[in-house]
């Protein structure tokens, strides 16, 4: 009975240890699948730290790139500006290359008239470059040169283009047009020059020829060229210097002309004398 | 830009002067002057000419006959000749073109407008 009960008793304690070792095993394997578990967790969270880390310095660089986008944006604000006042300065250049372009023209024009008027003694060659230079730097293609006579105190055509010097009439001083710039020594200029008329007192232009104050003639442009439809600014500069220049030449030549007449009477003279 | 020759050939004193001062301001080019289309011929005989700048109306022989002869010429046909004048119609235009002439500039004339002519029929 005793050994019955000995067996029964281990056999409920061989069932007990079955019972706690299976608990156990249960158990441990609860543990393992617990350990996965976390063990999975562990790797989502560093995963987790591991994007969060790379997200932050991504917002890094962003922030990096977004200074360096507003610098590049303030240098390129900064170059737009510089181009922008380059731009303007080429510009003014250009605008000043062709204004010099053209003082430099105006400056050739004034030199060569200036030059070529005093460039002889001659009274017909004077008057000759005085032609040219209305023809060829004004562009004049009817107009006649007066010259005063002090005597009668009345203008004398004396040499002109496109209109018959012998037919136009002597000009009294004070009168007309021609003789009223004679008079006073200020230039006439037509407020148009569209109705070109053929009166001789009818010029587009007319200019004294002075020197200082003295009136020795006029200068009466009648008509331009086809191609020419007004005058420039060159053309008030040249009128400007034929007033003096053309005066000063016509006078020389004229003082030059008759001291060479007399030089060659007193010559004659001296001659008659020493043969 | 070297070794062009420019030939002016203009009667009066003051248009020659204002051509060849506008032309020898551009670089390496030899301008030469005459004063009518006689004196032109003997210099265009001993000179190789790259451009004529001529007037129209000139004594002895005019600038329409010495377009018609540098024409003629194999020698000369090809030069480009540039015709300055105070005629402005287009009448005159159509005739020096006619005859051979390369650009008509009516006067009076601009140094700029002249050394772009010159420099645009040289090439430069």
């Amino acid at each position: 009975m005793s050994q019955k009960e000995d067996q029964g008793k281990l056999t409920q304690r061989a069932d007990e240890f079955l019972q706690i070792f299976k608990k156990g095993a249960e158990f441990t394997q609860e543990l393992m699948r617990e350990n996965e578990k976390l063990r999975f967790q562990l790797v989502q969270m560093e995963e987790q730290n591991r994007l969060a880390s790379c997200a932050a310095q991504a917002l890094q660089e962003v922030e990096n790139l977004k200074s360096q986008v507003a610098e590049l944006e303030q240098e390129k604000m900064e170059i737009m500006q510089r181009i922008a006042r380059v731009e303007a300065e080429n510009i003014d250049f250009a605008n000043r290359y062709v204004e010099i372009e053209g003082e430099n023209n105006s400056l050739a024009n004034l030199y060569i008239a200036t030059y070529q008027l005093h460039s002889t003694l001659d009274f017909r060659e004077v008057l000759q470059i005085i032609s040219e230079i209305i023809i060829n730097l004004i562009g004049g293609e009817e107009f006649a040169l007066f010259l005063l006579d002090e005597n009668t105190a009345s203008l004398q055509a004396m040499v002109g283009e496109g209109v018959e010097i012998d037919q136009l009439p002597v000009c009294p001083v004070g009168e007309g047009t021609l003789g009223t710039v004679a008079s006073t020594g200020e230039s006439f200029y037509a407020t148009t020059l569209d109705d070109v008329s053929s009166a001789y007192d009818a010029p587009l232009a007319c200019i004294p020829l002075k020197i200082k104050d003295r009136v020795i003639g006029v200068l009466a442009v009648y008509k331009l060229f086809l191609q020419k439809k007004r005058f420039a600014d060159i053309d008030y500069e040249l009128f400007t210097l034929l007033a003096g220049h053309a005066a000063t030449a016509i006078f020389a030549s004229k003082l030059y002309s008759e001291s060479e007449r007399k030089l060659t009477t007193i010559q004659g003279f001296l001659d008659l004398l020493t043969k | 830009m070297s070794g062009h020759k420019i030939l002016v050939v203009e009667d009066s004193a003051i248009m020659r002067q204002l051509l060849v001062m506008s032309l020898r301001r551009m670089p390496g080019v030899t301008v030469l002057e005459a004063s009518d289309g006689l004196e032109a011929l003997k210099l265009i005989a001993n000179e190789n000419l790259s451009l004529v700048f001529s007037d129209v109306n000139m004594p002895g022989l005019d600038g329409l006959k010495l377009v018609r002869m540098l024409r003629a010429d194999h020698r000369t046909r090809n030069i480009p000749i540039v015709m300055v004048t105070t005629e402005g119609s287009a009448e005159d235009r159509d005739r020096a073109m006619a005859l051979g002439a390369t650009e008509y500039i009516t006067k009076p004339v601009q140094a700029a407008k002249v050394v772009d002519t010159a420099t645009r029929l040289l090439g430069l």
